[in-house]
């Protein structure tokens, strides 16, 4: 059977379109009548913009049939995090507070990503403000995953994971700020690319915390991945923490191979509370990358575990001051009723419009920026910060690459961590570090578990060298050559 | 040991309506996460010098120059309340006269 348009790569696609095989309106078709077929159950976007989109498209072919440049990004669907902000489209970030809210500007990414003739499908689900690691805290009900709709896809950018899983969008743009676009990539078997921090501008990225906050890609393909980035990156002078280094070419090398390569194994990332089956993937996969010529090492990360207790004293307190900007005075909701002053009105407003989650980190980060208590617990973190980035300069002065799992367990079930704030955040230990140094690093699919349910293996590279990161993906990638088709799909 | 927090005061100071369930389960899920995150005490040594931003940048300026800015309309879009060109909210001072 002929693979339906909405499962195939960008790339795929792009060429397409650029043979005059089909065109951006039958592509938005295809992912249009998959959202129709599985959306039901997945819940993957919060607001389609099926209108919208089809008028795009329109635009789209009358301008490709001209014979005009055609970007890689032209004509392929997109869906976008509900995090990032869409010109006259409703962006709630998952919450209550921000449940009316239709932004007057566009998110830069989205600028670059839409100026370049992508498509939007709509706006995806996400644990309000980015908060989670199971999709589970937004508050318009989880997203399930597409591999086994009892679970959860990940989170917090776990709508973006399952729809591009489900083929309801070909790309979808996330935010990553302790691994949220890598380990639901993980938990739903797709490529999840965070950048560098700075790389991809933040502005109308809503911040939850500022000096960790990332834009991410999820795509089919690490190729897509680099394609997506070649388009995003580069400087914004609307983020101050946007870096100005020149964009390289990211498909120029991609195709180079491993020969050569070091990479190192992070010693830390295969003990307790790894899955076996995880491990024993992810280790294969590192034995293919020695097959095709790497060198492989073992490497040490020392402090790897006290970047949990840094992130969750770091992020919340960012997240604290960043989210007192929802006082009901210039958006979002206000709390109704007659109220004895403003005071008073804050303090309703946010009791009602923030859900448990959101709260809990308000209040963490409060406390820990509170007289008294800043010293030994912002403070000390961010010396720990301090210690993360000394091991990961160590680790580069060795290898080229670092390899752990992405997440130590495949996809949970719906509510089995939900009570327990501690086992949720124990989700995000591979991969908080990369937030904390600032560096690149990427989830790729190398397997499934016993359950049929995806595992990935996050590959790391040093600062900006986001070239060699994808070229080590793309070749394990290529060799592993799975065909990731969740059952959702493959019974259509 | 789990960290002991007076929750009234810091939902005070984030201005944050809690009722009395939030505040019970908020101050037995701090005190573990806090007795977790203490943790950091344990290696930041003196020496080791804070880091707040991955990639430290410094006073990023932009040139002087006027630019447009989102008209009146659009920035009131959103507002609960208007007044005019102006937000509205409840009353922010004691009215003595």
């Amino acid at each position: 059977m002929k693979r339906p348009l909405a499962d195939r790569t960008g790339a795929k696609l792009s060429a397409m379109l650029a043979a005059g095989e089909t065109s951006a309106t039958a592509i938005l078709a295809s992912s249009q009548s998959r959202i129709d077929a599985v959306d039901g159950e997945v819940r993957a976007l919060l607001t389609p913009t099926p209108q919208l989109a089809a008028e795009r498209a329109e635009e789209l072919d009358v301008y490709l049939s001209t014979g005009a440049p055609q970007s890689p990004v032209a004509g392929i669907p997109v869906a976008v995090k509900d995090v990032l902000t869409t010109n006259g489209i409703r962006t709630t970030c998952g919450s209550k507070i921000l449940e009316g809210y239709v932004p007057p500007y566009d998110a830069t990414a989205w600028t670059r990503l839409s100026g370049a003739g992508a498509v939007l499908v709509g706006k995806t689900n996400c644990d309000e403000f980015a908060m989670g690691s199971s999709n589970e805290n937004s508050a318009y009900g989880p997203v399930h995953n597409p591999w086994d709709l009892d679970r959860v896809p990940g989170g917090s950018s776990g709508g973006s994971a399952a729809a591009v899983a489900a083929g309801e969008a070909v790309w979808a743009l996330g935010t990553d700020t302790g691994g949220s676009v890598r380990q639901p990539a993980s938990l739903c078997g797709v490529v999840g690319l965070k950048p560098t921090y700075g790389r991809i501008s933040r502005y109308g990225l809503i911040a939850f915390a500022s000096s960790l906050d990332t834009v991410g890609t999820f795509t089919r393909s690490v190729r897509d991945a680099g394609s997506m980035l070649q388009v995003l990156a580069g400087h914004d002078p609307r983020d101050a923490t946007s870096l100005d280094a020149p964009v390289p070419d990211y498909g120029v090398h991609l195709d180079d191979g491993v020969a050569g390569l070091r990479v190192g194994v992070v010693e830390e990332a295969f003990g307790e509370g790894v899955e076996p089956g995880v491990g024993a993937s992810v280790r294969a996969a590192v034995e293919r990358l020695a097959a095709l010529g790497a060198e492989v090492g073992e490497v040490a990360l020392p402090h790897a575990t006290y970047a949990l207790s840094a992130y969750y004293l770091i992020a919340p307190s960012e997240c604290s001051s960043n989210l007192a900007r929802y006082d009901g005075v210039r958006y979002g909701l206000r709390a109704e009723g007659a109220h004895t002053d403003s005071i008073e009105m804050m303090f309703q407003t946010r009791g009602q419009g923030f859900g448990p989650e959101v709260k809990r980190r308000i209040m963490l980060g409060t406390y820990a920026l509170s007289a008294g208590y800043y010293d030994a617990y912002y403070g000390q973190a961010q010396k720990v910060r301090t210690l993360v980035i000394r091991d990961y300069e160590t680790a580069f002065e060795r290898f080229d690459i670092l390899v752990s799992p992405t997440s130590p367990t495949t996809a949970f079930r719906i509510g089995e961590k939900a009570d327990d704030p501690m086992a949720m955040y124990l989700n995000d230990i591979f991969t908080i570090p990369a937030n904390l140094a600032g560096v690149p690093a990427v989830s790729v699919p190398c397997g499934l578990d016993d359950a049929g349910l995806p595992i990935g293996i996050q590959l790391t590279a040093p600062a900006l060298d986001e070239q060699t990161l994808l070229r080590a993906a793309h070749a394990l990638e290529s060799d592993l050559d799975l065909d990731l088709r969740p059952p959702l799909v493959a019974r259509l | 040991m789990p960290v002991e927090i007076d929750i009234e005061h810091v939902a005070k100071l984030a201005r944050l309506a809690l009722t009395e369930d939030e505040r019970a389960a908020l101050a037995t899920q701090l005190g573990q996460i806090l007795e977790h995150a203490a943790r950091v005490g344990e290696v930041a040594a003196a020496e080791v010098s804070p880091t707040a931003s991955p990639i430290p940048r410094v006073n990023v300026l932009r040139d002087d120059v006027a630019e447009p800015s989102l008209p009146v309309d659009e920035a009131l879009r959103n507002a609960p309340e208007r007044d005019g060109d102006r937000f509205r909210v409840p009353r922010i001072a004691e009215t003595g006269i």
